[in-house]
């Protein structure tokens, strides 16, 4: 099981154990973590699952591909350096213990 | 204490119930479906569960932990047969009777299938709405076998697309000029077709299916409006759906193509609400269905602020999207109504959008394999904002900074 540890709208750290090549935002969907709308499922159709990763973790993650580089192009309150759709971030061992925090609005 | 009751449990139930307690309902709360699984995600159906690059457990739309932790009791494999609405009394298939001080209706829509004189509901014939009619299709997908698609829409489409790159031997015929007649211009009509002749599928336009036979019983006899005859082993339905009103109209409720709601989700009945693909609702005048999981959820959620009036109108933000093959279509907007297509190349080859326009309004936009696209034009629609149509056109001109018509008519 692969830890990930998402700081919610208004604060409160929520914990999470998911299996190895779930993705973010399906780690998120499986332990409630508010926020996280991932109205398209995952198929990288509609930048509702946005998360910033902290800065430790970032590094870690493969790049962006175009499609997620294109949406969060033009998605809500970007931060350059840490925007990801979490619905594209797969889980591996290298990601055990990963922290993200999810923006106050999704669109 | 108040007690709701949801029934349909897929896209809009689950999100209307998980909205009622997000809101501070603290009543009884229970989501009556009669699938016999929890709600599920349906688009992968048709592409990532049906490909068998998705797996079961991933389809559920929420743990079975998120009921329980909600209060949220979950009737799953049960039917509701019937509402009576002076009593507010829900009859049960099996089981008692349950009475209710509100209800919403949530019943999606049921698939239409093949006549039973075309041998609609005979095995090797299938519809795909469910996880049911997924799995009971699952073995066919074998390479080198012969399916025919009837019906040339996104769910048609997707299946075809899914075959193909299975290696199976795919003919889709639709009865319409052309393939997405009902939901798309003919720019993007040509587009996918394309894309699907260039996968080895064999397209029939304006061509129905006259005839189906089963001469032995491993192979299907289809008999063409074009005048042609083919073996095939198995047959997909993607005809299109009806809104699952039957409850609804026993209990007397208003029909409109859909369950009459007005814009708070309110049905002709003052304690019965109805949202996602089985509700019609108001909109710039008219009255619309969609059928979209935005649509189901954004829909549900503000029915569910109604209930506990905290309603605002809903005003839907219409978007859809559509995988085959490696194209990624997207949809913002809503383009009845259109008189004019824009094509606008993308930034990349391959990759284009059309701009659909009425007068100097832009309604919708489908941006094949370009999310700037689709991203730019969503928010421009949903601000009412339009963009000049030559500046449009013109692919130097940055999306960022496409001028925009001031007094486009709202
Ligand atoms: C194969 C496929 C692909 C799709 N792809 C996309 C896509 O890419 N993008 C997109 O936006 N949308 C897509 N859609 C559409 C989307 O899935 C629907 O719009 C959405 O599911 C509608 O949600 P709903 O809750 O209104 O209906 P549903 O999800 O259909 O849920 C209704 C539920 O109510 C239950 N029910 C009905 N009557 C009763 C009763 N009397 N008692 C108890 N339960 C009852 C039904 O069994 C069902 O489980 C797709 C649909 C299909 C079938
Ligand atoms: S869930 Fe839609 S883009 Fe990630």
């Amino acid at each position: 099981m692969i830890k990930a540890i998402f700081t919610a709208p208004g604060g409160t750290t929520i914990e999470t154990d998911a299996r190895d090549g779930l993705s973010l935002m399906e780690a998120a969907r499986l332990a409630n973590v508010p926020g996280i709308l991932a109205e398209c499922g995952g198929a990288c159709s509609c930048s509702t699952c946005h998360v910033y990763v902290d800065r430790d973790w970032i590094g870690k993650l493969p790049e962006k591909d175009e499609m997620e580089t294109d949406l969060l192009d033009f998605a809500d309150e970007v931060d350059e350096a840490t925007s990801r759709l979490s619905c594209q971030i797969k889980l591996s061992p290298e990601l055990d213990g990963i922290r993200v925090t999810v923006p106050t609005r999704q669109g | 204490m108040t007690h709701i009751a949801v029934i349909g449990a897929g896209q809009a139930g689950s999100a209307l119930a998980a909205k009622l307690r997000a809101l501070g309902f603290d009543g009884q709360l229970t989501l009556i479906g009669s699938e016999p699984v929890p709600p599920y995600q349906r688009p992968p159906l048709s592409k990532k569960y049906m490909s068998g690059e998705m797996q079961l457990d991933r389809l559920f739309l929420r743990p079975e932990s998120f009921y329980e932790e909600h209060q949220i009791t979950l009737l799953t494999g049960t039917r509701v047969i019937g509402i009576a609405p002076d009593t507010m009394t829900l009859a049960m298939e099996n089981g008692p009777e349950i009475s209710v001080d509100q209800i919403a209706l949530t019943t999606g829509a049921d698939p239409i299938c093949l006549p039973p004189a075309m041998g609609g509901g005979a095995p090797g014939i299938y519809t795909m709405r469910s996880l049911r009619d997924a799995d009971a299709m699952a073995h066919e997908f074998t390479p080198g076998r012969h399916v025919l698609i009837v019906g040339g829409g996104y769910i048609g489409l997707e299946a075809a697309a899914v075959a193909a790159t299975k290696g199976l031997q795919v003919t889709l015929v639709e009865m319409a000029p052309r393939i997405l007649a009902r939901v798309a211009a003919e720019e993007t009509s040509d587009w996918v077709r394309a894309l699907h002749r260039a996968h080895g599928v064999d397209i029939r336009e304006g061509c129905g299916l006259d005839s189906l036979t089963r001469p032995n019983l491993t192979t299907f006899s289809a008999g063409l409006s074009d005048g042609s005859m083919l073996e095939v082993d198995f047959v997909i339905c993607g005809i299109g759906v009806r809104p699952a009103t039957a409850l609804a109209e026993m209990a007397g409720l208003e029909i409109d193509n859909g369950i009459k709601v007005d814009a708070f989700g309110q049905s002709s009945r003052p304690l019965i609400f109805a949202a996602g693909d089985c509700a019609s609702f108001p909109w710039k005048g008219t009255r619309i269905r969609l059928e979209s999981v935005p649509n189901a959820i954004d829909q549900a959620e503000a029915t569910a602020a109604s209930m506990l009036g905290q309603g605002a109108p809903y005003v839907a933000r219409p978007w859809f999207w559509s995988d085959q093959f490696d194209v990624k279509l997207q949809i913002a907007g809503l383009n009845s109504g259109y008189d004019r297509v824009i094509t606008r190349p993308g930034e990349k080859p391959g990759t284009q959008s059309h701009w659909y326009f009425a007068g100097d309004r832009l309604l919708a936009v489908d941006a094949m394999n370009d999310p700037r696209a689709y991203m730019m034009s969503k928010r421009l629609i949903e601000a009412g904002k339009s963009p000049r149509t030559d500046a449009v056109a013109d692919p130097q001109v940055p999306l960022k900074s496409l001028p925009l018509v001031e007094d486009a008519a709202a």
